[in-house]
Order: C-alpha cells, then structure tokens, then sequence
C-alpha cells in the first residue's frame, strides 16, 4: 500500500498558552517557542507504518509512506524526524503559514495525490495551532474519495479495504472503506490494538503511543529522498478566502477559594453558588 | 442579501438531535447582516418526518426535507451532494454545529462548492453588511477573527457558546426535495454499525453538570466517578491522559481537541489542568477541583477548589450529597 502522510510542525503546543498578540492585534507571535510536529500528524504516521509492515519487522516496509508538508525550508528537520522513524520519502512545499488556509492546503494536497497517487492518505485530524479541522474532509471531497475522520482504529480486511472505527459523539461508529481513500485520525489511534494490517501477525501486539527512531534511523533519514515543489506548481493562482483580520487572548478565569473538606464543599455548592 | 441554511443533525434512529438548536441559534445572530431568511435543512431516512416537523416551530422561512434510505445513517459522501445543491439555490451562508456531525460534514460541503469555512466559530458579528467568525485557537490560547471571502459562507457553530434556540411557534411550511446525485465516493463507502454507549446520563454536550477525571483515577475511573456522576445526574468527562491511558473512552474527552462544554457545574477530578483540557471546560459556570496536588494548575482557576485525596474525597461527597437530597 501507498500512503501519503501530509504533516505540520507546529509551535509547541505544550507552550501554547506563552504564545502572544502582536500589538496590533493582527497577528499570533510563536517566538521563542520550539517547533514541533503536530501531535495528530505523528499519531498519521504511525498508524501509516503500521499499515506496512507486519510488526515484527518493523524497519521492512510493505509499500511505502511518502511524507508531505507545505512549509519553509525551516521544517526540513520535522520532515527528517518522519523519515528518521520509517517514512520512505518526503516533499516539501516551499511557502509560508501566511500564504496559506485551508482550502488551498486541500487544493496543494490534491495535485500531490494527482502526482503520487496513493492508495490512501492517512493525516491528523486538526492541526493544533489553527485548529481548523477542514483539510482531510476537504482533501476527500476534492478527488471524489470516501473517507474517515476523526479513527480511532483502522483493521485492513483485505486489499484495498478497511474498516475504520471513527469516534462520534457518544459512541464509536464504524464505517467501510474501499481504496483509495482518506483518514484523518484521532488520539485512540496509536493505542496497541488500533492499526493491524493484513501483514500484521495475529499474536503481535504494538505498545502503545508513536515509536521513537534510533540513532542510526536518525542517521540513515538525512539520506532519504527528501524533494522540493513551489506553492505555484500545484496551486496556480493561490489567493486566501479566509483571512484573519484580528487576534485577542480569552479572559482568563479567576481561581477562587481552597474549601476546608468535603463538607464545606457541597454547603458552598448548595448556598452560596446553588449548582446543587 | 443573503439567506441562511441551517444543516439539521438527527440521531441514527431519525430523531432530531437538540445540536441543531444551536446552529439555529448562530443563524438568527448572522441573519442582521445577511438581511436575509433562514431555513433549515433535515436529511434522514425514510423515519425522519418527524424531525422536520419539530423544526417547523423555530421561525424558519421553511423546512426542506430529503428523506431517502440511503440517508437514513449519516455519511457525508451521501449527504454533501444535496446539501451543496440546495446551497446553491440561493443560500450565502451554511451552518451547522460543530458536533463530530457537523464538522465532519461541512468541511467536505465546503470543498464542493469552492467555499471557504470557519470551524468551531465562538461568535459571528456582522460589520456593514459582512459577517466575522470569531474562532478559538491555539488550544484556546488565541481568538481568532476571520472573514470568509467566497459567495457561500459555511461554518459550523461551537455547541457551548450559542444556546439552544426556543421554539418560536408558528409553522414554517415543509418542502420536500430530492437527493442529489452522489459521486464514486459515495459507492466506496458503507455504513457498518453505530456502537452507542448506552447510558442513562446526560450527552456531555447538553449535561447541567460533569463529572470528570483524569489519569490519577486510574482503573478505578468508573467505579469512582460513576457514583458521583449518578448522585448528581451529571454527564461524565475525561481528560485527554485518560483517555490516552485507556481509563476512560474516547468520547468522554473534554478539551480543544475533544468536546467543548460549558455545564452550569463541572468537578474535575484528580485533574490536574493541563491547557488543552482547560480549552474545552473554562466556560463552565462553576468549576470545583479536586486534586491531592496543591500546586495543580486546575486550582488557578478553580471557583472551589478540595486539596484532598480523590478516592476519600470522592465517595465521601457523593454520601454528603445523597444525605443532603435525602434531608430535602
């Protein structure tokens, strides 16, 4: 199986309450935070190697993962990190967040796949900056693709088939894919059982989260095939339809009282804020 | 001038879902600087009659009903066909909820009509004529204001920030339409089955108070929060460790990249705060912490906060509370 795996760096989103507003209002300020890769796109990545490979032999991939990332020449290092833990190869497209929504993301992403042609496209499901939740849904209507969102476990039944655990609210619903398609998951899906290809030997069991690469993978990625595209190859008259005109901090909460126990506690809750 | 359309959201069994009540409610606040109507739009199964009944009451200018058995569970390569066509007879704006229905739909909605989309929106405001979406980001780090520069505008609303609209009374007229031809996708995907978690307690989104927890729980997150949840009548939530740990199903997160709630009470327990579950539970009215860790940052912002151990702390004020509703 082909797979193509688009990813994001981001500013660390473990920081994100230090980001800033430009004084003028128009703009976030991410200085001094560290990049990373978006945590739903890590989660992509290794659900996509798990859907080529048989578990055991985790370095022998059956099929490929192509990694992808609209972004500067600053982001090679998050595209090396992908290749560091089993991608094959990786495209850059040379352009900026600012140049950049959803919809010419999705725009980018489906010349790629006209290029590539995977057989599925496995990404986060929201990238943890903007928090737009558009591209894959998107990216599956542009090429006329079924899809899944939000997959908290992908089980390939057969070639070309999958059967995709997505979650909804209140519960799990389960859908059938046939290839090509597209994925976009969710946290559940680098839990141990979640991702079995049909290579994957039934007694073998993952451990749960993303798999870390060693040293000489680490080295071994600054070999692999990483290629350059512009923004205006794929998307020839790129204009944005959703610009940001302002940028504000939330009112932050005030902390309120310690309670002295239990009692006190729901007395308070009881007389004093009556939510009980 | 512009007109609205409201994209209804039913339950697997036809039934309307309150979700929509608040996509209604983000509509009627555009409607001022549209200049416009809104109507409503209701796809569902052959049982969905109904739900567009039910929806005749909000003051839509009409209910547009496509009833079909292929729409009878919810895929979006079956439904965005006919919700763009409809868009396309005279609508400027799409709305839905940002439940995992709406997101998951509008976006691919978007794409077929070459519009662009706010997500998640917090607020929309009309200025001359033009509306802005105010939208959280950066794990709710940022509000972000945006315009959306295509002749259709979609965007889905965030549940907790606009309430449910009241029925109006009045009877908006129903008009039937028919499904759109659907593409190849539509054909390379099947429904397979809804595994709902059966549960007497209120949706998290809908719930007047949530009990939630965290990894300090452990496997005993159940056996913990359930009373308290039960004593209460709570919905009950997680944090994203917990989930990630496996304490608790996927559904039950609380935070920025999980469901977004705004109870009049919600307790977070052995909870210790991280950004991203503050993000999704901060608008709540009044929120008590319980955590044996005094330096939690869930206590900044805390109305009432407990320094106490959870699995005492916990079973004693579910009995406190019960005697309490006893003596009542």
């Amino acid at each position: 199986m082909k797979i193509l795996v688009p990813i994001k760096r981001v500013a660390d989103p473990d920081n994100a309450n230090k980001i800033k507003i430009a004084s003028a209002g128009n703009a976030v300020e991410t200085s001094g935070l560290e990049w990373k890769m978006n945590p739903f796109d890590e989660y992509a990545l290794e659900a996509a190697l798990r859907l080529t490979e048989n578990g055991k032999a985790p370095k022998a991939r059956i099929g490929e993962v192509i990694v992808a990332t609209l972004a500067p020449k600053e982001a090679e290092p998050t595209l090396r990190a992908a290749l560091a833990t089993g991608a094959d190869r990786a495209i850059r497209v040379d352009t900026t967040d600012d140049a950049l929504d959803g919809r010419l993301v999705a725009l980018a992403l489906k010349a790629l796949v006209d290029a590539e042609k995977p057989d599925l496209i496995v990404m986060g499901k929201q990238a943890v900056d903007g928090d737009s939740n558009q591209v894959a849904q998107r990216l599956a209507e542009l090429l006329d693709w079924p899809m899944a969102t939000f997959a908290a476990s992908v089980l390939e039944e057969a070639e070309n088939v999958l059967l995709v655990g997505r979650e909804v609210d209140g519960g799990t619903l389960n859908v059938r894919l046939r290839l090509p398609a597209v994925v976009s998951v969710d946290l559940r899906i680098v839990a141990s059982p979640s991702v079995r290809s049909r290579h994957t030997e039934a007694a073998f069991k993952y451990n749960d989260g993303v798999r870390f690469a060693p040293l000489p993978a680490i080295m071994a990625a600054k070999k692999k095939p990483l290629d350059t595209k512009t923004l205006a190859e794929l998307v020839p008259s790129a204009k944005l339809t959703s610009p940001y005109t302002r940028f504000e901090r939330p009112s932050q909460r005030k902390a309120g009282i310690k309670v002295k126990d239990v009692n006190d506690l729901v007395e308070r809750l009881a007389n004093e804020a009556k939510v009980i | 001038m512009a007109n609205a359309l409201v994209i209804a959201e039913l339950g697997d069994d036809g039934s309307l879902r309150k979700t929509t009540l608040s996509a209604i409610t983000f509509a009627k606040a555009a409607l001022p600087a549209l200049g416009g109507t809104f109507s409503i739009l209701v796809l569902g199964g052959p049982g969905s009659e109904r739900a567009a009944q039910e929806l005749t009451g909000y003051g839509a200018a009409k209910v547009l009903h496509c009833a079909d058995a292929s729409l009878a569970h919810y895929t979006a390569e079956h439904f965005a066909p006919t919700v763009a066509e409809i868009a396309k007879s005279g609508y400027g704006l799409l709305v839905a909820t940002a439940s995992s229905f709406g997101k998951d739909l509008l976006p691919r909605v978007a794409a077929r009509l070459d519009a662009a989309y706010a997500g998640d929106c917090a607020g929309v405001s009309g200025d001359g004529g033009k509306l802005s979406y105010r939208r959280p980001m950066f794990a709710g780090n940022a509000f972000g204001t945006c315009t959306l520069e295509t002749p259709i505008q979609v965007a889905t609303a965030r549940q907790s920030e606009f309430s449910a609209a009241e029925a109006s009374g009045g009877s908006s007229p129903i008009e039937k339409v028919g499904k759109a031809a659907v593409g190849k996708a539509a054909s390379r995907v099947e429904f397979v089955s809804l595994d709902s978690v059966k549960s007497a307690r209120p949706e998290l989104g809908d719930a007047k108070t949530v009990v939630s927890g965290g990894r300090a729980l452990k496997e005993k997150f159940n056996e913990v929060l359930e009373p308290l949840a039960d004593a209460l009548g709570a919905g009950m939530g997680a944090s994203r460790a917990a989930v990630d740990a496996g304490y608790a199903p996927g559904d039950y997160q609380v935070g920025q990249t999980g469901k977004i709630v705004a109870p009049a009470l919600y307790i977070a327990v052995g909870i210790s705060g991280a950004i991203q579950h503050i993000a999704g539970m901060k608008g709540s009215r009044v929120i008590v912490a319980i955590n044996k860790d005094p330096e939690a940052p869930i206590f900044q912002l805390a109305d009432y906060g407990l320094v106490a151990d959870l699995f005492q702390a916990v079973p004693a004020l579910v009995s406190e509370i019960k005697r309490r509703k006893g003596a009542a």
